[in-house]
Order: structure tokens, then C-alpha cells, then sequence
């Protein structure tokens, strides 16, 4: 199976925002910020088609998110997640001595993983504390 | 008979828009119509009035589940927690007024606690900066009247600050900028084609992690100096065209975002773009600002500043004297390595925005939110507390990304008697304090 | 509230001519009352081998606001070795040095005896900062100045002479602001400065603007004297800073010539000159550079219309912060320390410096000497008052050792002759030859009637007066027993023996023991109405301002307990 590694980052986006203050429970932030934003040679480097699932793997954790091209283009090699809670599953918290965790510029294997279920933002969260009963 | 309110300040972004029209109800409790703000703020005045807004404080029961109980139960289980904590840690305030930051402050001197906001992971890197190189700034109404080169470096404001770019810098008339952006020359430097990117006359895709070898090459050229043929990704003549329109500017303003701060360097990022700016003063004016995230994001800093003295990361645990040492007392720092010992996430939602193994250590020990919503930390707390939402159900004084204070309108009632944040914290210490005598 | 009898103090209360006779002081509902009035329960205060003065009034200070803020979050080592543990159980924790916190400012302005503070520069924009901050300043009552010498409603107004519609867009401006006086900073200076320029004498037109700050100030003096203002305009100067700027003075201060003040307020000037030690100087390089105070004074000491503060050199490390934004740029270039700067659309900047006056740099030496022989040089005290510009040339609890040096010619001959470059400082000024020592009344005259009288507030500041407001200092050092240790005379006066703050007794030997409500005044000046003042206001806040008009005024939430000095020249 194809595996990439890439440089990644997180940042605001307006459809994030948006879905934000709308609630983190709602589908809309689930559609805003559970993708990857890669660049296009690097989605058939890993032999998918855009919109398929991945798996993002750092240093400090892995999630499932959808692979696609985005509008605001990265170039080869630089991939982004909207800042959130798909983006903090991976989101080293090292900061140089500043406070500020690595949110951009750390490296990611990323990973087909067609037939992985995206996980919800509840699920995400609570399951890492313990506190996620399924879904109701 | 609906009721129109304009001058409405936005409870979004930094840009903190305050020429909001906001349409109410007959009875001042609904939020009807939005006129002027951009899609997000948008939402959140119509959101403020949405069914099924939580209106009592919630705690959490041993099979996992929230229960309703009283304001005055939470005011005294919250009092408890900080009274109890060696170090509780009371971290947020992104979205709050100036009245209630004060009132927090007033709580953490009395808990002896860490007092830190959301800077601490989004612009606290300016702040390091700034302490060692100063911050040549102006409010965004000079760049609307004077400006003719505005950089956006490693920002985004097309997303992060839809209004930005409309209202503050390129296209607005001004009273020296009569063309608007036809009078200016935009310059936008980032590691991607952002929408930003796409509106700027010259987009320098910068190699990610690279930007301090690029603000270099900036000086170096504007000092006369000559740079190697490819810089950080950047062909040679594309950095000497940009400096030189830089240079060539009569007013100029630099508004640099998270793609400093959040990188490589770090504060060593902002500290050049910081010298950058300082080097093209002695040829003309320029100006540089930081894209702060939230519409209060800067309150915090301002407030404690005039209190503490230090604008975020204040340790007040030796109770007589504080301190502030970023590294050391910073938010996620104190997560990572279990300093604390309780927790209170206030305007803001760490659950979401911290990375997740800070947000497992903390929930280690009492965990209290305090926020209109429902988000992600109110959703692994043990105490929810909500309060009214700042600048749709109570006013006060916000601070927008240039540090102008604009004083907030309340625009309907707060939803089923809830409290603001200042009234809770003041009930929150005078409940400490009797907590105190009885001890 | 308590009654107090303040027993046989030496009092020294210059409006009544008290010279330092033993007698007593009372205090009754937050008021000076004659000795008859209190009721026998009155709680009685041994004054006996005390100095007694009323509240002292400041008439010059950089203690509130978006730059003084600045200042405190850009210098994190300003806390640092220098802030005092918290005592005391009504306090909060008290931290930074030359740039202290609200808390901090409040309680050392009241230890030292001070009850009213002039904030010296509130930016029209970001005013509701000032009162944010005054707020939360403790004990002491405050008023703010806002900036008006490059504000564009002005440069317009005056350079087509429209003394009317500036007058009435002034008085606007004051009461959104709800501040107390036009403060004038580098006039057309400032402004210039938005395009990185600079006007260094008072003929240098003002870019675009074409008005030249000559004119700018003499229409503002035009300005108040027709509002009939409690305090004249409040400025400084052109060319701050600069060897030989004295000329630059004298051509400023002679602009005054021919206006008399006309005001209900009792003051006698017609323009304020603020810290004055900055812009006395002679030379034309750091190299030659000498004192000028001499050629200064023995102007102002003619001019009955003019009042002046000292801005003295403390000799400290401290923190620059004016709305003379192209100085603080010039002054960066000069230490090439951090630089902070802030430009305010339509009306005015600031920059923050911090500064290290080293007590063996020549020229820093030189600037305290001159400090000192402005008020030395000072024929009337009436009309000279002591500040240090807190913090530009040295923090406000210096006053004390001010005060030392002023009083004991022991003192400052000790420093003098201790600096490393003693002869060439001695040389350039004029220090070692004055002989005079100020007396208890004359410090009285310069720390309380005379700023009070300046300000247009002397009925309620600045004296011991049964009616005026209950503000005491009571000082523990004995005028006819004057200590051999002239340290004893800043001991005494940097930390009270006992304040009385509206009559309650706010501190003792330096321990704050009470925090009551304090007032924020400022002026509501009623002018004739004034339709195209109006619409020009509303048109410049809708195609200029990045803020919205209707959020401009400061809410009466920020300022709880105001008291409003109402004009009305409709009458």
C-alpha cells in the first residue's frame, strides 16, 4: 500500500468557522473539517481518487480524515487539515518553549484507508477521555 | 413592531466589525435579521438565539452523564475546586469582554492560580517577540486613509478575517487613498494559493518553514546587500520586486498571522518581521500588526498588562508577588508536564483546540467550562456553567487586533436569566472568600 | 464616615497663607471642616512634630492608557528584582517599577500623600481605555487630557481660522471623551509623523495640512479661552529633546503674548508648558550640550499667563511614552533599544522607549541638573509645579527625592560632585552656583495649590480649606527640627504617616488600609449648537474612522463615579 510522507499545517478556514459557530456537534463542522487538503500529484502518488479516506499518522496521534485538493491550493509535499479537532489529533504539543504547539510544520505519513470510518468530533474528543458511549 | 439596532459590535474575529445591523424581535429576546457582517458573524448572532441553548449549569454524574443543578451550586463547587487546587489553571477569554476578564483576574489572584489566555497558542509568539523588539503598529484607520503597500504575511484574512481586507486595507477609500485598492500595491506571502493570495499583485509561495530565511533576504536587499538566486523558495527577482515597491511606499503596513507563529521559530519569526518593519522606517513609514484570532483576543492582554503587568501566562501561585514565563507557565506546557491541578476553560474550547494529549492530561483533575455553548470541552467537563453570549446578550468593552477599545452593545436579553461572565466570577470570589472565613 | 482631628501639625496650606503654624485640621463627611464642627467622638490624630499639607494634585502624568499599557506589556524586566511583595489585606499584588500596574500606581501615589492625578495624554480613540484604566486605578481621584494639536477636525478648523467651529467640535470631542483639558502634543508634528516626517520648529508646515504649528497653537489657546476652559491649553512643545531646542521654546512660549485667561476657575495662565526640563537645552551636538533653564526662566518668571511643570531627571532606568511619536523614532535611533508605535487615525500617535539615564552619562546628568534648576531658577512656585513627566524622565515616586534635592543643596552638591564627568557637568550648567533651598511652603505651593490653582480645580484640591475636600497628608518630618540626613526628607514624604483620602483614612506609615470610591472629572462643555460641526463629524467618522460614531462616546459605565464640571458659554 502506497504511503507518503508529508509536511503538514492548520489554519483557519471560513467554511470552519462558519460551521464553528454553528456547533462542533453540527454535520456541517464534521464536512468542514474532517478532510486533508493535499496537493494532486500527491493524492496519485498514494493511488486514491480525491474524496476517499485516509489515515494521518505524527508523532503524537493518527485519525481518518477525507483526502482531497481544495480550493487553496499546497503545493507537492505540504498538506493541511482545518484547524479543529480532526487536525488536533495529530497536532504535536511541543512548542519550543513558547506555549504555541507545533500546528504547522510537523511530518505526517499519510495512508489510504478507503474502508476507515471518520470518526465524529464528540467521538474524538471524549473517546480520548474516556467518556464516549457510542453514538445514542 | 421588530426593532433595528445598528453600530452593533461583531463577536467574531479580530477585525471586530462594530457596523453590525441586527434586527430583533418585538420582545428584545430573538435575533431576527444581520445585516453587514460576514458569514461567520453571521451565525453567531443568529446562533445566540437558537432553541435548545443551554440555560442552567450542568455536573457531571458518576455514570458519565450531566445533570442540571442551580447557579448557586456551581458557583459554590467551582469556588470549592479553585479554593482546593494547589495550582488550577484558568485558561481562555477569547470570547469574553474586558468586565469579565477583570473579574477573572480577580478570581485567579485569590486562587493563586495560572492566569493564561488564548494567546498562549495562537499570538503568544508575538508577545515574546515584542518584549525583545518592540511593535511599530498603528490603528487600522491609518491603513484605510494612508496606505499604498499593505503585506499579508502568513495570514489569510479572506478566511480567518472576512471583513479585513473591506473595511482596514485594500479596498477601502480613504481620505489619502481616494482610489482605494486601485491606489495600492498588495503583497501576499504564503506557503499556499490562498483566496488572500489570489486578490495580491504578487503572491510569493514561500516553502513552508521558511519565512525567517525570506524576512532575511528582505533586510539584506533593503540594506543594499545582494541574496543568493533562490531564497526560501522564491526566485531572486521576485524578492527584489517586492522590496522594492516595500521600499518605494509612502505608508506601508505588514499583517503577519499564524503561519509565523505556529512554525519553526516561532517567535524568532515575528522578531525579524518586527526588525523588517524597524529597517523600512528609515527609508519611509511602515507599520506592522499582528492578525489577532478572536474580536477579544487583545482584552486580555490590555487588561492584565494594567493589572499584572505580563499579558498572559501570569503564574500567581507564590500569592504575594506574579510571574510570567512562557515555556514554563504556559498553557500547554503546564498540561504536558501535569503542573495543574484543575482546570477552568473559559470563552474558549480547549477540547478542540488543544492538541489532544494536552487535553488528556488536564482531564486528570476537575475540569470546569464555563461557555455559552456547547463545545468540545463542555462535553468532557465536570462542570458546565453557561453564561450570556458578549456582544449579543451582554456589551462591554472589547479590544480589536489593533488595540482600540470598542465598547460592545448588547443586542437582545440573555436567554433564560443566565449570568454574564463578570457576574459569575464575582460571585465565584465572594463565594471564595466566605469559603475562606469559614476555614 | 468617621470624623478626624488632626492635632497641632506644623500646617502649611499656601491658599489661606498657613506657613507651617501649629494647628489643627478636621475632617468630617468626606470634607474639611472648621474645628467646631465635629462632634465630641471625633477620632483624634497626633500631629505633633508633623508636617500637615492638603491631598497632593499632579498636574502631569503618564499613569493611564492604551501607551502607558503599552509600556508595561512591552518591558516584562520592568517587573523584574522591582516589585514589592504584596502586603496588607485590602490590596492586590502590586507589580512593575517605572511603568507600575493601575493597583500599584494607586497605592504610591497615596502613600506618598497625592490624591489627584492628571493623566497627561488620553487618545481621543481610545479613550474608554483611559477610564478602563482609571477605573481601576485605586484611592486616587483622575481626569485626563485628550490629544488635540494633530487632530484633523482641528488642522482644518484652524487653518481656515474657525475658532467658533473648532470650539464647538473641542467641546464635542471633550465631553465623547469625557475629558478635562486640550492637551497639545508636538502640534503638526505628529500628523507629520504619519508619513514618517517630523515638524521640528514652529514653522514647518504640517504635510498636506499647510498650517504651521505656530498657528496651530495659538488658535488652541484662541480655542479654549473661548470655551473658558478650567485649565489653559496643556503643551508640549515642538522639537522635544533636541540640543538647542531652547529657541524653539522661547519662540513657542512668546505665542502666548497678548492672550489673558478667561475662566470661571481662577486660574491666571493662558498656556501650560509641560515638563519644561526637556525642552531647555543648549548646544548643538550631544558634545556641547548645556543647560538653558537660566534663559528659560528668567522668560517664564516675566510671562504671568504662563505655568510650568519641571519634568525632572531622576537618574533612573525607566520607560519613554509620548504621543510625539517622530521623538520616540528619533530617541530609538539614538539607543537602539526596542521601539514600540502606535498611529491613531485622525488624531494623534505615541511611541514607548525604554531609557536608561546612567548616572555617569554626561548628558543625562546634565538633563537632571536642569530639572532641578528650573524650579531653582522659579520666581513664583505658584506657577511651577513638580513632575517627573512619569515615566519619561523618571518614575513618579521619585517626587520625594525631587523634593530632597530641592531642599537641601547638601543633597544634590553630593550627587553632582559623585558623577564620573563631574567638572564638564558642572560646566555646562548652572547647578553648583544656586544656593537656594526650597522651603516647606514652597513645596507645598508646587505639589498642591499651585498645580491645583493651574487646573482650574482649586475648589476642591490643594488646600485646607473647611469646604474643600477631605483629602490630608500628614508627613513625619518636623520643619523646625529638620533632619541632619537629608535621605529623612524623602523618607518622610515618599511614605505618609497618614492620608486621608475624601476623609477616610486610606493609608498609614505606607500600609493601605482602605480602597473608597474615587472620582474621574471631566468637563461637559455646553456651546451654541453647531449644525455643520455636527455633519463634519459625521461624515469624517463615515469615510475616515475605522469605528463606528455611535461607539465612540466613553459609557458611563467606565467612569462609576464622575464628577462633571459643567460649562455653559451659551449663556
Amino acid at each position: 500500500m502506497a504511503k507518503i510522507n508529508l509536511n503538514m499545517i492548520t489554519q483557519r478556514a471560513i467554511e470552519e468557522g462558519v460551521a464553528m459557530e454553528k456547533g462542533k456537534t453540527t454535520p456541517d463542522y464534521f464536512e468542514a473539517c474532517s478532510i486533508i487538503e493535499m496537493n494532486a500529484e500527491d493524492i496519485k502518488k498514494l493511488g486514491i481518487n480525491p474524496n476517499a479516506n485516509v489515515r494521518v499518522i505524527s508523532e503524537s496521534g493518527e485519525v481518518i480524515v477525507k483526502a482531497v485538493v481544495g480550493r487553496q491550493t499546497c503545493y507537492p509535499g505540504l498538506c493541511h487539515i482545518r484547524q479543529g479537532v480532526w487536525a488536533n489529533q495529530v497536532v504535536p504539543p511541543r512548542t519550543q518553549s513558547t506555549g504555541e504547539p507545533q500546528y504547522s510544520g510537523f511530518p505526517v505519513t499519510v495512508e489510504p484507508a478507503e474502508y476507515e470510518r471518520i470518526k465524529g468530533a464528540l467521538e474524538l474528543v471524549q473517546g480520548a477521555c474516556g467518556l464516549w458511549k457510542g453514538d445514542e | 413592531m421588530a426593532k433595528v439596532i445598528t453600530g452593533v459590535g461583531c463577536p467574531y474575529c479580530g477585525a471586530s466589525c462594530d457596523d453590525i445591523e441586527v434586527t430583533v424581535s418585538d420582545d428584545g429576546t430573538k435575533v431576527l435579521e444581520v445585516k453587514n457582517a460576514c458569514a461567520i458573524g453571521n451565525q453567531v448572532f443568529h446562533h445566540a438565539s437558537t432553541p435548545g441553548r443551554i440555560t442552567s449549569p450542568r455536573l457531571r454524574q458518576p455514570d458519565g452523564t450531566y445533570k442540571e443543578i442551580s447557579y448557586e451550586e456551581a458557583i459554590d463547587r467551582a469556588a470549592r475546586i479553585l479554593v482546593n487546587a494547589k495550582k488550577p489553571l484558568i485558561y481562555g477569554f477569547g470570547s469574553t469582554n474586558c468586565e469579565g476578564m477583570s473579574a477573572a483576574g480577580r478570581v485567579a489572584e485569590k486562587a493563586g492560580a495560572v492566569l493564561d489566555n488564548c494567546a498562549s497558542i495562537c499570538h503568544g509568539s508575538s508577545f515574546l517577540a515584542i518584549f525583545d523588539n518592540g511593535y511599530p503598529s498603528c490603528t487600522l484607520g491609518e491603513v484605510k486613509n494612508r496606505a499604498d503597500v499593505i503585506v499579508y504575511w502568513a495570514s489569510n484574512p479572506a478566511h480567518a478575517h472576512p471583513r479585513h481586507m473591506s473595511r482596514y486595507s485594500i479596498f477601502p477609500r480613504g481620505f489619502f487613498t481616494g482610489k482605494g485598492h486601485m491606489g495600492r500595491k498588495i503583497i501576499c506571502i504564503d506557503p499556499r494559493v490562498t483566496d488572500t493570495a489570489r486578490v495580491a499583485d504578487i503572491h510569493l509561495q514561500v516553502q513552508q518553514g521558511h519565512d525567517y530565511e525570506l524576512f532575511n533576504a528582505f533586510r539584506t536587499v533593503l540594506h543594499g546587500g545582494d541574496i543568493p538566486d533562490m531564497v526560501a523558495g522564491i526566485p531572486k527577482e521576485k524578492i527584489l520586486e517586492a522590496a522594492g515597491i516595500m521600499k518605494k511606499a509612502r505608508f506601508g503596513t505588514v499583517f503577519y498571522g499564524m503561519g509565523l507563529c505556529h512554525s519553526d521559530g516561532r517567535n524568532h519569526n515575528v522578531d525579524i518581521a518586527i526588525s523588517m518593519t524597524r529597517d523600512l522606517n528609515e527609508f519611509t513609514k511602515w507599520t506592522i500588526m499582528a492578525m489577532r484570532g478572536h474580536y477579544n483576543i487583545a482584552g486580555p492582554g490590555v487588561v492584565w498588562s494594567w493589572q499584572f503587568g505580563f499579558p498572559y501566562c501570569i503564574d500567581m501561585t507564590k500569592r504575594d508577588l506574579v510571574h510570567m514565563n512562557p515555556g514554563e507557565t504556559s498553557s500547554v506546557d503546564l498540561a504536558m508536564r501535569d503542573e495543574v491541578d484543575a482546570f477552568v476553560n473559559i470563552g474558549t474550547d480547549a477540547g478542540a483546540h488543544f492538541p489532544i494529549p494536552a487535553v488528556q492530561h488536564l482531564k486528570k483533575h476537575p475540569w470546569i467550562t464555563i461557555d455559552p455553548n456547547i463545545c468540545m470541552a463542555s462535553e468532557i467537563s465536570d462542570l458546565h456553567i453557561p453564561v450570556a453570549v458578549v456582544g449579543v446578550e451582554t456589551g462591554g468593552v472589547v479590544y480589536r487586533m489593533d488595540n482600540v477599545p470598542i465598547q460592545f452593545k448588547k443586542v437582545v436579553e440573555p436567554a433564560g436569566g443566565i449570568l454574564t461572565d463578570e457576574e459569575l466570577f464575582d460571585k465565584i470570589y465572594e463565594r471564595m472568600c466566605e469559603l475562606d472565613q469559614e476555614a | 464616615m468617621g470624623e478626624y482631628l488632626i492635632k497641632n501639625g506644623f500646617v502649611f496650606d499656601p491658599v489661606q497663607g498657613i506657613n507651617g503654624d501649629k494647628s489643627d485640621v478636621a475632617l468630617k463627611d468626606g470634607k474639611i471642616v472648621e474645628t467646631t464642627a465635629l462632634s465630641s467622638g471625633a477620632t483624634v490624630i497626633d500631629a505633633s512634630g508633623m508636617t500637615v499639607m492638603a491631598g497632593g494634585v499632579d498636574i502631569h502624568s503618564h499613569v493611564a492608557g492604551a501607551k502607558v499599557d503599552v509600556g508595561r506589556l512591552l518591558r516584562p524586566e520592568d517587573k523584574l528584582f522591582k516589585s514589592p511583595k504584596k502586603t496588607g489585606k485590602v490590596s492586590r499584588v502590586e507589580m512593575g517599577y517605572s511603568v507600575p500596574t493601575t493597583f500599584k500606581t494607586g497605592y504610591d501615589y497615596t502613600r506618598m500623600g497625592y490624591s489627584f492625578v492628571m493623566e497627561a495624554a488620553m487618545p481621543p480613540l481610545e479613550a474608554p481605555h483611559t477610564h478602563e484604566e482609571m477605573r481601576d486605578t485605586p484611592i486616587i481621584d483622575m481626569a485626563a487630557m485628550p490629544v488635540y494639536g494633530n487632530n484633523w477636525f482641528m488642522l482644518e478648523y484652524l487653518k481656515n481660522g474657525e475658532i467658533e467651529n473648532n470650539a464647538a467640535y473641542s467641546a464635542w470631542l471633550m465631553t465623547a471623551t469625557k475629558g478635562f483639558a486640550i492637551k497639545v502634543v508636538n502640534p503638526g508634528g505628529t500628523e507629520a509623523w504619519g508619513w514618517g516626517l517630523n515638524c521640528t520648529t514652529i514653522h514647518d508646515p504640517v504635510p498636506y495640512f499647510d498650517i504651521t504649528p505656530a498657528e496651530i497653537i495659538k488658535g488652541l489657546i484662541e480655542t479654549n479661552e473661548y470655551l473658558r476652559l478650567p485649565h489653559s491649553i496643556h503643551l508640549h512643545p515642538n522639537n522635544l529633546g533636541n540640543p538647542g531646542n531652547y529657541e524653539t521654546t522661547l519662540e513657542t512660549l512668546r505665542l502666548a503674548e497678548g492672550y489673558s485667561p478667561k475662566s470661571d476657575f481662577g486660574r491666571e495662565q493662558v498656556l501650560h508648558n509641560t515638563h519644561l526640563q526637556f525642552h531647555s537645552y543648549g548646544g548643538d551636538s550631544w558634545g556641547n550640550f548645556e543647560s538653558k533653564a537660566k534663559e528659560v526662566m528668567d522668560y517664564v518668571n516675566q510671562q504671568k499667563n504662563l505655568t510650568i511643570d519641571l519634568g525632572c531627571v531622576t537618574l533612573d532606568e525607566t520607560t519613554t511614552m509620548t504621543a510625539d511619536g517622530p521623538f520616540e523614532h528619533h530617541l530609538n535611533g539614538l539607543n537602539h533599544l526596542k521601539w514600540a508605535n502606535t498611529d491613531v487615525e485622525l488624531e494623534t500617535a505615541a511611541g514607548v522607549v525604554p531609557y536608561v539615564y546612567g548616572k555617569n552619562v554626561k548628558v543625562c546628568d546634565i538633563q537632571w541638573a536642569i530639572g532641578l534648576e528650573i524650579a531653582l531658577f522659579a520666581k513664583d512656585m505658584m506657577r511651577t509645579f513638580l513632575t517627573t513627566d512619569h515615566p519619561n524622565a523618571g518614575p513618579f515616586f521619585r517626587y520625594p527625592r525631587i523634593i530632597k534635592w530641592l531642599m537641601s543643596k547638601q543633597s544634590r552638591d553630593e550627587l553632582l560632585h559623585s558623577f564620573k564627568w563631574a567638572d564638564r557637568v558642572i560646566a555646562a550648567t548652572n547647578l553648583e552656583s544656586i544656593d537656594r533651598e526650597m522651603t516647606f511652603n514652597e513645596i507645598a505651593q508646587m505639589t498642591r495649590a499651585g498645580p491645583a490653582k493651574a487646573l482650574g480645580i482649586a475648589h476642591m484640591y490643594g488646600s485646607l480649606k473647611p469646604g474643600m475636600n477631605g483629602n490630608v497628608a500628614v508627613y513625619n518630618i518636623n520643619p523646625e527640627h529638620m533632619p541632619a540626613d537629608p535621605d529623612e526628607i524623602e523618607k518622610a514624604f515618599l511614605r505618609a504617616a497618614y492620608v486621608f483620602k475624601d476623609g477616610v483614612m486610606v493609608s498609614r506609615d505606607g500600609e493601605i488600609l482602605a480602597t473608597p470610591p474615587k472620582l474621574a472629572l471631566w468637563v461637559n462643555a455646553k456651546v451654541p449648537e453647531n449644525a455643520q460641526v455636527r455633519r463634519d463629524i459625521y461624515e469624517k467618522f463615515r469615510k475616515y474612522y475605522s469605528v463606528n460614531l455611535e461607539n465612540y462616546p466613553v459609557r458611563d459605565e467606565l467612569a462609576p463615579n464622575q464628577r462633571v464640571i459643567e460649562l455653559d458659554i451659551t449663556a
